[in-house]
């Protein structure tokens, strides 16, 4: 009987049967040749053959917390992507990352974002924050064969705690490693192959507390430090209009910022570096 | 030696349809109306949280009458159909057809195989980009599903409901009208509302109803629900200061919680009526203008 149709006698029975709210569950007794971590694992190291995506900074700021990524993808050392979008919303409240092999990665979060609606549909509530990060940590976890044959997928989550304490930063940031380790990360994370520079240059230009203008800026900063020494990561690219793709989410809800916002922090950005370095790169014939 | 018990198989599905039908008799009505924007949900509905009425999908809207255990049931199924289908192959490839069938068939199915058949009535509707694009499936406890236009009225006694709607529906109402249309005509047959003072019914208040609306101008998932301060602005209601006081848009807990259907992006959650990038006073403008038309 194939269960993802509706034969002749209407729902089979595992959609009546089992009550439960996760939509992951739910495919792992239904159709579990739809999930990602239900394959067979390649028996050779095949971490060249497939697009990687590459560097995503995240940073707090006083109204929650920002997220943004570059939008390069590499194969080997080829450019496989110029414009790949790295970063997603997953649900309202809370944005999702992805490093690592992109056909894997981008599969994991459409279904993490089905995930998410799913759960608000059949229970009427939205999941916690804690409860979001550890959905994500089990996905991770069932892609760790995969992971070890060079399609490892490591992805940052970011979102804006509805139950944040009175006291306390509504907007916070998860990491995770490729066993699927979850940890919660203060002020500034970084993941992808840049992320050791987008870090470095993180640590010296972001403070507790800033407003979102000025944390914008310590995001696309990142990245572009990060793409000035990691050829993997991408750098604003006036010339074909691409830019890094920045989500910011705050107590409205999660929303991405226009190409026009992130450009003009960008050239910002370039120009500042040029008049700084004017002095010194210029030599007399 | 025991004698087999016979009955003809027109006596037992005429038993059972009875049976069903009195089951269903006995609830509260719900009615599904048609509206310029989309699709009003109104469920005459004390409990904020046991629903009728829910999302199915991004432009899907479920509403049922019956036993609750059993429409709920159904509706997790439902969910669950949508979700694997629309994963599997593309979000636009759910339609409310394949989910009224799955639906029919199942309700068929329970009906002729099982001893006791579902007491239930439901209606899977659909909001397109046009209104003559809405669609709005009724399915009865036999697996029968029909297709009908402008509104379904479920319930108690639908009969009644039915005909007081067919003389106040006007087809592309604003939202406010429609309710108003939809509320009446469940005021005149809900037992809440009779035995009032001079024999006049009083009309359902905003604590008795469950209003939702699959509104076509939402980006991706047209479903949302309309409650506390929205729901009694809508109707009209005045709220008394103690009112006022006493009752939080929403609950204390499911303030911290965007209202289902919220989509990605947009939505206070303070608020209920704003989540979905309409603006709060398009309502306002909205219903005047579809009032008219």
């Amino acid at each position: 009987m194939n269960d993802s149709s509706t034969g002749r006698s209407g729902f089979p029975p595992a959609y009546l049967d089992r009550v439960g709210s996760s939509f992951t569950d739910f495919l792992a007794t239904a159709a579990p040749d739809l999930l990602p971590g239900r394959r067979p694992v390649p028996t050779a190291p095949v971490g060249d053959l497939a697009p990687h995506g590459t560097t995503i900074v995240a940073v707090t700021y006083d109204g929650g917390v920002l997220m943004g990524g570059d939008r390069r993808a590499t194969m080997g050392n080829l450019i496989s992507s110029r414009d790949i979008e790295k970063v997603y919303p997953a649900d309202s409240y809370s944005v999702i990352g992805i490093a690592g092999a992109a056909g894997i990665a981008i599969e994991m979060v459409k279904l993490y974002q089905v995930e998410l609606e799913h759960y608000e549909k059949i229970e009427g509530l939205t999941m916690s924050l804690d409860g979001k990060a550890n959905r994500l940590a089990a996905m991770i976890r069932g892609n760790l064969g995969a992971a070890m044959q060079g399609l490892a997928v490591v992805p940052l989550f970011a979102g804006f705690d509805l139950d944040a304490a009175e006291g306390n930063a509504p907007g916070r940031i998860f990491s995770y490693d490729v066993t699927g380790g979850n940890y919660e990360e203060r002020g500034y994370a970084a993941v992808g192959s840049g992320s050791l520079f987008a870090k470095n240059s993180l640590k010296k230009t972001w403070r507790p507390g800033l407003a979102a203008g000025s944390a914008t800026r310590t995001v696309v900063e990142a990245l572009y430090d990060a793409a000035d020494d990691d050829s993997a990561t991408g750098g604003p690219d006036p010339v074909r209009r691409l830019y890094p793709i920045v989500y910011r989410v705050d107590a409205e809800g999660a929303v991405r910022l226009t190409d026009a916002e992130v450009a003009a922090v960008a050239d910002t950005i370039v120009t500042e570096r040029a008049a700084a370095d004017s002095g010194t790169t210029t030599r007399e014939a | 030696m025991t004698v087999p018990y016979y009955a003809s198989a027109e006596q037992v599905m005429r038993d059972r349809s009875e049976y069903a039908r009195k089951g269903i008799s006995r609830g509260r009505s719900v009615a599904v109306v048609t509206y310029a924007d989309g699709v009003l949900f109104i469920a005459e509905n004390p409990s904020s949280t046991l629903h009728k009425v829910g999302e199915l999908y991004d432009r899907l809207g479920f509403a049922a009458v019956g036993r609750y255990s059993e429409f709920e049931s159904l509706r997790v199924a439902g969910v669950r159909l949508a979700d694997v289908r629309g994963y599997s192959y593309n979000r636009r490839d759910v339609t409310g057809r394949v989910i009224a069938n799955a639906y029919a068939q199942t309700l068929g199915a329970i009906f002729t195989e099982q001893m006791k058949p579902y007491e239930v009535e439901l209606c899977v509707a659909e909001v397109g980009d046009r209104p003559e694009t809405d669609q709005l499936y009724r399915l009865t406890f036999d697996g029968s599903v029909v297709d009908e236009p402008d509104f379904v009225v479920m319930g108690g006694q639908a009969e009644a409901v039915t005909g007081h709607l067919r003389q106040h529906f006007h087809p592309g109402m604003g939202l406010a009208d429609a309710l108003e249309v939809g509320v009446s005509a469940l005021s005149a047959v809900s037992p809440v509302t009779a035995g009032a003072t001079h024999g006049e019914r009083t009309r359902l208040t905003a604590a008795q109803l469950e209003v939702a609306v699959l509104d076509r101008r939402r980006p991706k998932r047209a479903f949302r629900r309309i409650t506390g301060a929205a729901l009694r602005t809508l109707l009209g209601d005045e709220p008394t200061p103690d009112a006022v006081a006493d009752a939080p848009a929403t609950p204390a807990h499911a303030a911290s919680v965007p209202e289902p259907g919220t989509p990605a992006g947009l939505g206070d959650p303070a608020n209920p009526d704003t989540a979905g990038g309409a603006q709060f006073d398009e309502y306002d403008d909205h219903d005047e203008d579809g009032g008219e038309g």
